[in-house]
């Protein structure tokens, strides 16, 4: 999945800021693109049209969907994704978006989970010209919000925990902002990074370190494992930078990552964690 | 009936378990939160009931677990679309903690170590339907699913169920909680899909 926010709660820095409802009954939906409320309009579902797909690794998939009728959105925000049976059965799952706003397009990264029940679906055997059907934008706290937020960031990813986070790079790089960025970048060999070429690219001012877990190439200069806290200490901002961070990842990782950054004198309360469970498929 | 997807067959929940729209069933316990997890230790650790008027009623971790305590088995719903059946308990009934607190509020607000909050109404904490959880499976509560303690209120999606729980403020008026503040549902009942604000 993706699952994204929340559930069993999470914490954070207390009530969000814009936690009043200031808005009214009239205004309905005012701010959905900001997540503040209130919405007192339901997100409705959108019809979305398998326009491409492209191969990110030997297992995920971009999807670019077609969503006439899309609001937009911020990056690090989500969709819920409905899938319908010929017998109206359905089911949702959560994916965070992949793309930077871009009229009726929406990019979605999908990895395949073996047994999963939508996954095998939507990477594999969806048709271009099929349709599924799409919610969102949902989530008002893993977001990064270009123009207001002007401290340096620090992306930390792993696997695909990259989605949302290359979803804020995209932004910041079409927008051309100049706030600083650092990557760091998990994963167990080359092949398996989402986005390779978009990443070695780069842009002026993004600095990315790829962490590989199991394989390296041969000119890298980081032996082969798992994140470190020394890692943090050198590829990412010092804490008296006061960068807002993202950590995005399975929950072991997340975890991990999340407690050396505290652990290494970052404030909790700019932390902000979107935690992938391998369920879900 | 929504859109079909051409193709799509997907499963249907095991075992007779009914499932609420838009829900799939899992066996596994996934993790999510919105930072780090907070360490409390259970010698720091303090509950606290705070009404309208300020009266406070804490609690102690050895006060916590020498009320009487009750082991519910409960299905757990969370709004990113996983359900689990059959999960098993140990804590204390808000029922219980609440006996003695005197209040005419009709609101809750959740406090959570770190800082999380959530709202709900208080009569969903009353009446058997929800507890401060400190036992899963038999197990002390593992920090990542919100130990020391834990509210526990499964009939709604399972963000009400804040973890790392400090205190609860009765209030007269809802005042939203964290992700209610980002546009998730004030109420949150799975079986109305009550996910988001207008749903």
């Amino acid at each position: 999945m993706n699952a994204s926010d929340d559930a069993a709660a999470g914490r954070g820095t207390g009530k969000a800021a814009g936690s009043e409802a200031t808005g009214t009954a009239d205004d309905p939906g005012a701010r959905t693109a900001t997540g503040n409320r209130p919405r007192t309009r339901p997100l409705r579902w959108h019809a979305a049209e398998l326009a491409e797909r492209r191969t990110e690794s030997p297992s995920a998939r971009t999807l670019v969907l077609r969503v006439p009728g899309w609001p937009g959105h911020l990056p690090g925000q989500h969709v819920d994704v409905r899938l319908t049976a010929e017998d109206g059965y359905s089911t949702q799952r959560s994916y965070s978006l992949a793309s930077a706003p871009d009229g009726d397009r929406v990019e979605l990264t999908v990895q395949r989970v073996e047994d999963g029940e939508v996954s095998p679906y939507l990477a594999d055997d969806m048709a271009l010209g099929d349709l599924v059907e799409l919610r969102g934008p949902v989530g008002g706290w893993f977001v990064w919000r270009p123009g207001q937020q002007t401290e340096p960031v620090l992306l930390v990813a792993g696997g695909s925990g990259i989605v949302p986070v290359m979803a804020m790079i995209r932004v910041r790089t079409d927008l051309g902002i100049r706030v600083p960025f650092r990557l760091l970048y998990s994963v167990r060999t080359p092949d398996d990074r989402f986005y390779a070429q978009e990443l070695e690219r780069g842009a002026p001012g993004l600095d990315t370190t790829f962490l590989y877990s199991r394989t390296a190439p041969p000119d890298s200069s980081r032996p082969t494992g798992r994140l470190t806290p020394q890692d943090l200490v050198a590829w990412g901002w010092p804490p008296d930078f006061e960068p807002a961070v993202y950590v995005c990842g399975p929950t072991g990782f997340v975890e991990t990552a999340a407690a050396f950054l505290v652990g290494n004198g970052h404030d909790p309360g700019r932390i902000r964690t979107e935690r992938f469970g391998p369920t879900g498929g | 009936m929504g859109i079909v997807s051409r193709g799509f067959h997907g499963r249907r929940p095991t075992d007779g378990h009914k499932l609420p729209p838009g829900q799939y069933e899992t066996s596994d316990f996934p993790v999510l939160s919105a930072g780090p997890t907070p360490r409390v230790s259970r010698d720091e650790w303090t509950f606290t009931i705070t009404t309208e008027t300020g009266q406070k009623h804490t609690w102690d971790w050895a006060q916590l677990t020498a009320l009487p305590g009750q082991t519910p088995t409960v299905d757990l719903h969370c709004v990113t679309k996983w359900s689990k059946f059959g999960t098993h308990w140990e804590g204390v009934s808000l029922d219980e903690l609440l006996a003695d607190v005197e209040t005419a509020a009709d609101f809750a607000l959740v406090h959570s170590y770190g800082g999380y909050t959530t709202n709900l109404p208080l009569e969903d904490l009353l009446d058997g339907k929800a507890w401060i959880a400190h036992t899963y499976d038999g197990e002390d509560l593992p920090a990542e699913h919100g130990g020391p303690a834990r509210l526990l209120v499964p009939h709604l999606y399972l963000w009400k169920s804040a973890k790392w729980v400090r205190g609860i403020e009765l209030l007269t008026e809802d005042e939203p909680g964290f992700w209610e503040s980002a546009g998730y549902h004030d109420y949150g009942d799975p079986w109305r899909e009550q996910r988001y604000q207008g749903d």
